[in-house]
């Protein structure tokens, strides 16, 4: 699959306040639905007064029951940049409340309420905006790839010459998010590793495991050349992650974690 | 239920603040230390929300929401730093 027509948002300089003054509920009609994974869904919102976001950032999602009862969860954005189309991918949570509606029943033509650009803190911005030329190192615990496959794409789209490493934790090869596409950023200016949790791949060199300090050390840009770390995953994930990457020498001020919850 | 990050928080504050709060830095009125919103963790506990310090793990803020208003306790955030 070809990458998507993402371009940077040029209307602000780094000094300039961030997406916040453009957060607002708004109404989007859903374009396109299909699974993205067992248990995960690819959803396209066509959203006519969106902003436009960086990558990185997330929409909170409202439902609305027939007797008034509302329920509102947190959800990356896959996509970056101008336009009023948004892309997300839901994985499903069995004991959810929301995300069962949006993999099982959520038609397209659907309408859905969304608050949202939201956060400045998890984004990435092209190196034409944030003149930071250190490298960058992208670390994913399941479908905490979303808001990192937003940066890839945008890295990608503004042609920016920062080094882009990802390394992407899953449990098989089945369970990879966009993996067409990121076999296809893989060679072009992408460094993409696998560490698989459940199964791996016939003649994977990494017997399946969780993910050690070890491998971290072998698929991550070393300390010594500064990354700017960007994780996404489970909470546990998260935390070990970091935890490690301190203890290999990374500064807790070049790490920026989402972590998403209990469960 | 585990904790999130700030990041949580920026769909809440939005409705309340006209500035994006996850990017703004805050000081820990217990320790000391300052961080950026973004990077506290996030207890949810219905029917509301606590913000503990990254550093020293001590409360920095509490968010009641009930029917029609939000009530926010910022009783261990000395200060906040908002981008321009």
């Amino acid at each position: 699959m070809s990458s998507l027509p993402v371009e940077p948002v040029e209307t602000r300089s780094p000094g300039e306040p961030p997406a916040a003054a453009r957060t607002a509920w708004r109404v989007g009609t859903v374009i396109e639905a299909r699974p993205e994974t067992s248990s995960a869904r690819r959803i396209i919102l066509d959203i006519p007064d969106w902003p436009g976001n960086d990558a990185g950032q997330h929409l909170d999602v409202r439902l609305t029951a027939p007797d008034g009862y509302q329920v509102q969860r947190s959800y990356s954005i896959a996509s970056a940049g101008l336009g009023s189309r948004v892309e997300l991918a839901v994985d499903e949570l069995p004991e959810g409340e929301v995300s069962p509606f949006l993999v099982e029943d959520l038609q397209v033509g659907d309408k859905l309420e969304v608050h949202g650009p939201l956060g400045g803190y998890f984004v990435w911005m092209p190196q034409s905006v944030t003149h930071d030329l250190r490298p960058v190192q992208l670390i994913a615990g399941g479908s905490g790839v979303v808001p990192l496959l937003a940066m890839v794409r945008s890295h990608a789209a503004t042609a920016d010459p920062t080094p882009f490493r990802l390394l992407y934790a899953v449990r098989e090869q089945g369970d990879v998010f966009y993996r067409q596409e990121l076999l296809q950023l893989a060679m072009s200016g992408l460094t993409l590793d696998f560490v698989y949790s459940r199964r791996a791949p016939r003649d994977w060199p990494v017997p399946a495991g969780r993910i050690t300090k070890e491998a971290l050390a072998a698929f991550a840009i070393p300390a010594s050349e500064k990354p700017r770390v960007f994780i996404c995953g489970s909470t546990g994930f998260v935390e070990l992650v970091a935890g490690w990457l301190i203890e290999l020498g990374h500064a807790a001020g070049d790490i920026r974690t989402e972590r998403f919850g209990g469960s | 239920m585990g904790h999130v990050d700030g990041n949580a928080l920026a769909g809440l504050f939005a409705e309340i603040f006209p500035f994006d709060v996850t990017a703004a830095v805050g000081r820990c009125a217990h320790c000391g230390s300052t961080g950026m919103i973004g990077d506290t963790m996030v207890y949810v506990a219905s029917p509301g929300l606590i913000v503990r310090c990254a550093s020293c793990d001590e409360v920095l803020a509490t968010l009641i929401e009930t029917s029609g208003r939000v009530w926010l306790g910022l009783s261990g955030v000395r200060g906040l730093t908002v981008p321009e």
